[in-house]
């Protein structure tokens, strides 16, 4: 399966033209783009702008916990606070999704409901991606067929480095293939036996939106960012995301702008729109906006909606909550009036 | 869409007032005419405060200021001893430097953004930079013990007051001189808050002197028999009328004066970042930068794609209220420059230029002028020739390198340059052809007090900034 559309239907068809594509992109100037980026965080974003702001950065969070020590109740209190946010306030809006791992898919599927928050899984062997791709479809197969609406899989970053692009494209076509459920418009029925009592969470739920993590901590340089969204987008992605938040430096302001830039050329190009997530590091509201001054003025305004952008993170989220309290009472209330899950 | 709320930094913090006299042998004094002036906020049309329009005798107080100021202290004092005042005023500067920054916004009309983040900094570091090399002098390779000047007549412009007069008064006291400095009669007032920074650092009394006014002052001031250095940035129509009346004196000139730089973008280049240098090397300062890079020469087989990718950017520039701190492009300085800017364009119009702006809500009060982009210009047309001095851009079409060389030098002009390629042998290559005093590879419109900067042509002569700006101020 692929989504490429003709004006690009021959790069993939190997190594060397999608090495030659990829290597052709326009270069990357690294002072330039931190430059560019650090300019668009001097915005000041005040008063009505910015009761905006946070709350559109609340609706694009995806709240996320992956730790080997995530309980069932510890999801279950997650999903609790992603559908209410604030419990003392129903005009806060929900979050956008809540991000987990395989195992605990059916347990988020079940707690979130139909309250309209998504359910997404990293998946592929998350963190390292260091597995066979065996073992990734099947991992992949497993979290759709708990329910996931989003999976978040991880590039091979080891084979993207040493130039094996079309075994990273190969791979996200498998994984998007195995992103696909039985009467989603391109489903083919991936998902393994043994799933049955998650499956039922899900029953008219179409194919699972593909999120690919480029790690871009451990790309090195900016070409390679931009390099590596246009290889995720030609072979399917729904969303490019910079991290694991595994990896540090995660997700940063030019990395973002790079991926940003590299969105915005694809749907001027091949008309289709790919969502960003930088993920990582992101941690109190003048964060958040900043991330939102950045798409506003790079992709455009058709990205300021939690379609088309998200924020991988789960510390901001009270920072957001505290300020948006700020603006409308005036005063700051202390950390112990929000919950910490 | 995200709307940003407006979000203006508080004029508060500005101490103007009413009048101003002129700052004479560390006093502020009355003018022996009675001429005067008023500054406006050219982004308001308001009036800021009333100042004055200083008279030959004027001139001659503050010149025999100078003059005794540097044979009684100044010239006597040792390096280091010099530096202290430097650093104390550099201090000085950074402490106060969102006082100066919200005040030169206001007097010029350039964006809090900038005047915020790179005239106050450059400032500052020009003085720090400079204050160092005070006790070094012997070391900069101008000959073993050299000496100050005496007195410089110094002439600065109004599109960066405060930073060219760091430019000016930073290695001239380094050096040793005292100095007799006019402003630009539209933007008088942080000059004039420099002075009460020279008294809050206790310079002594006559080794600055501020004398404000307009072009007969600054005449009076560069004729001044008395004077032993002359600096003037500006117009190369002013430059050349100064370089005549000095001509036959024992006077010192340095001279920096316009621009019409090209910016050459190559198909290699990254794509992104060079959209960025455009819009930042000719609509930065609202255009009025002499190094602006007013003509891009784009590689043809480029143009589309680039042009395609300006435009998009060239939509999101914010443009009105300079105290905005989320404003890209403030007011122009003056009713006279905005009808400069206008006559040109419509020269470029006439021509048969191809005039674009962005869909831009100007202002109903002040001088405002839309960032604005000519395509099918030709090397003869006068946009591509004469220097606009406002947020407009020239697009030319080139094929091969040396057709890049041979149109960016073919201006009487050399002052700067742009190249954007990712290829670093091209870079080496195009700098060693451009006739431009400086070269900006992959950026533009960087400034370092540790760079020379300088014209080549007729753009001026002598070079300001790093250890080479020491020698205008050098008996070498």
């Amino acid at each position: 399966m692929s989504t490429l559309t003709p004006s690009f239907a021959g790069v993939a068809s190997s190594n060397a033209t999608l090495r030659a594509f990829l290597q052709g992109l326009p270069g990357v100037d690294r002072v330039g783009a931190d430059q560019r980026a650090a300019m668009l965080a001097t915005r000041s974003i005040k008063t009505t702008a910015k009761a905006q702001a946070i709350d559109l950065a609340i609706s694009m969070v995806d709240l996320t916990t992956l730790e080997g020590a995530d309980t069932a109740g510890k999801v279950r209190a997650m999903c609790a606070k992603a559908v209410q946010p604030d419990p003392g306030d129903p005009s806060v809006p929900k979050v956008a999704a809540v991000c987990v791992y395989p195992d605990m898919v059916a347990g988020a599927v079940q707690a979130v409901g139909r309250s309209g928050v998504r359910v997404a899984s990293v998946a592929t062997a998350f963190p390292s991606g260091r597995s066979s791709l065996d073992v990734k479809v099947t991992d992949t197969a497993f979290a759709v067929a708990a329910g996931a609406d989003e999976i978040d899989m991880v590039i091979d970053r080891g084979a993207f480095l040493s130039g094996d692009y079309r075994k990273v494209f190969e791979e996200i076509v498998a994984i998007k293939a195995a992103c696909a459920r039985e009467g989603g418009p391109s489903g083919n029925g991936t998902a393994k036996s043994g799933n049955g009592a998650a499956k039922k969470g899900s029953p008219a739920k179409g194919d699972a939106h593909l999120k690919v993590i480029l790690e871009t901590g451990e790309l090195a340089t900016y070409d390679n960012v931009r390099r590596a969204s246009w290889l995720a987008m030609l072979a399917g992605a729904d969303f490019i995301k910079t991290s694991t938040g595994k990896v540090s430096p995660a997700a940063t302001l030019p990395v973002t702008l790079v991926m940003l830039e590299a969105v915005r050329d694809f749907r001027a190009q091949t008309g289709r729109m790919v969502g960003v997530k930088p993920a990582g590091g992101i941690r109190t509201t003048k964060d958040a906006v900043k991330y939102l001054v950045l798409v506003n003025e790079t992709a455009g305004p058709d990205w300021l909606d939690p379609e088309w952008f998200r924020l991988g993170a789960s510390s901001v989220l009270n920072d957001l909550l505290m300020q948006r309290q700020k603006m409308a009472t005036g005063r700051y209330a202390g950390p112990d009036y929000f919950t910490l899950d | 869409m995200f709307e940003y709320a407006p979000a203006p930094e508080s004029r508060d913090i500005v101490d103007i007032r009413p009048s101003y006299g002129l700052f004479i042998n560390g006093e502020w004094v009355d003018s022996l005419g009675d001429e005067r002036d008023k500054t406006v906020n050219p982004a308001s049309e308001e009036v800021l405060a009333e100042f004055t329009l200083a008279s030959e005798a004027d001139v001659d107080r503050a010149v025999s200021a100078a003059r005794k100021a540097y044979e009684s202290v100044w010239g006597q004092l040792p390096g280091r001893e010099r530096a202290k005042y430097l650093f104390r005023i550099a201090r000085i500067i950074q402490e106060r430097s969102r006082e100066l920054a919200v005040l030169e916004s206001l007097d010029n009309g350039k964006p809090i953004r900038e005047s915020r983040d790179v005239d106050l900094p450059l400032v500052a570091a020009h003085f720090f930079y400079y204050a160092g090399w005070a006790d070094k002098l012997e070391h900069a390779g101008l000959g073993a013990d050299p000496r100050a000047l005496g007195v410089a007549a110094q002439v600065i412009p109004w599109n960066f007051p405060l930073l060219m007069l760091a430019w000016k008064i930073a290695p001239a006291l380094a050096c040793g001189n005292t100095v007799v400095l006019k402003p630009a009669e539209t933007t008088p007032l942080t000059a004039l808050a420099f002075a009460e920074i020279c008294r809050q650092a206790d310079l002594p009394p006559g080794v600055v002197n501020i004398v404000t006014g307009a072009g007969a002052t600054g005449q009076a001031l560069v004729g001044h028999p008395d004077v032993d250095k002359v600096a003037f940035t500006g117009s190369t129509e002013v430059g050349r009328m100064i370089a005549r009346s000095v001509a036959g004196t024992r006077k010192k000139v340095t001279l920096e004066l316009g621009g019409k730089a090209a910016n050459i973008v190559f198909d290699d280049a990254a794509l992104d970042q060079a959209v960025e240098g455009i819009v930042n090397g000719i609509f930065f300062n609202q255009g009025h930068v002499c190094c602006a890079g007013s003509r891009l020469l784009v590689q043809e087989s480029i143009e589309t794609e680039l042009l395609d990718a300006l435009k998009r950017r060239l939509s999101t520039l914010r443009l009105g209220d300079p105290l905005d701190k989320n404003t890209d492009i403030g007011a122009i300085n003056s009713a006279a420059q905005l009808a400069k800017i206008r006559s040109l364009t419509e020269a470029g119009e006439q021509e048969g230029a191809e005039r674009w702006s962005p869909s831009c809500p100007i202002p109903d009060k002040g001088y405002w002028f839309p960032p604005t982009l000519f395509t099918g210009v030709a090397q003869s047309h006068r946009i591509a020739r004469e220097e606009i001095f406002g947020p407009v851009l020239s697009v030319l079409t080139f094929r091969t390198p040396a057709e890049a060389v041979e149109k960016a030098n073919n201006s009487p002009y050399g002052l700067s340059a742009g190249v954007w390629t990712e290829k670093g042998s091209r870079i080496l290559w195009m700098a060693d052809k451009l006739r431009a005093g400086v070269v900006w590879a992959n950026t533009f419109n960087r400034f370092d007090p540790t760079s020379p900067f300088g014209g080549y042509k007729e753009s001026g002569y002598g070079r300001e900034g790093g250890r080479h700006g020491l020698e205008a101020y050098l008996d070498v």
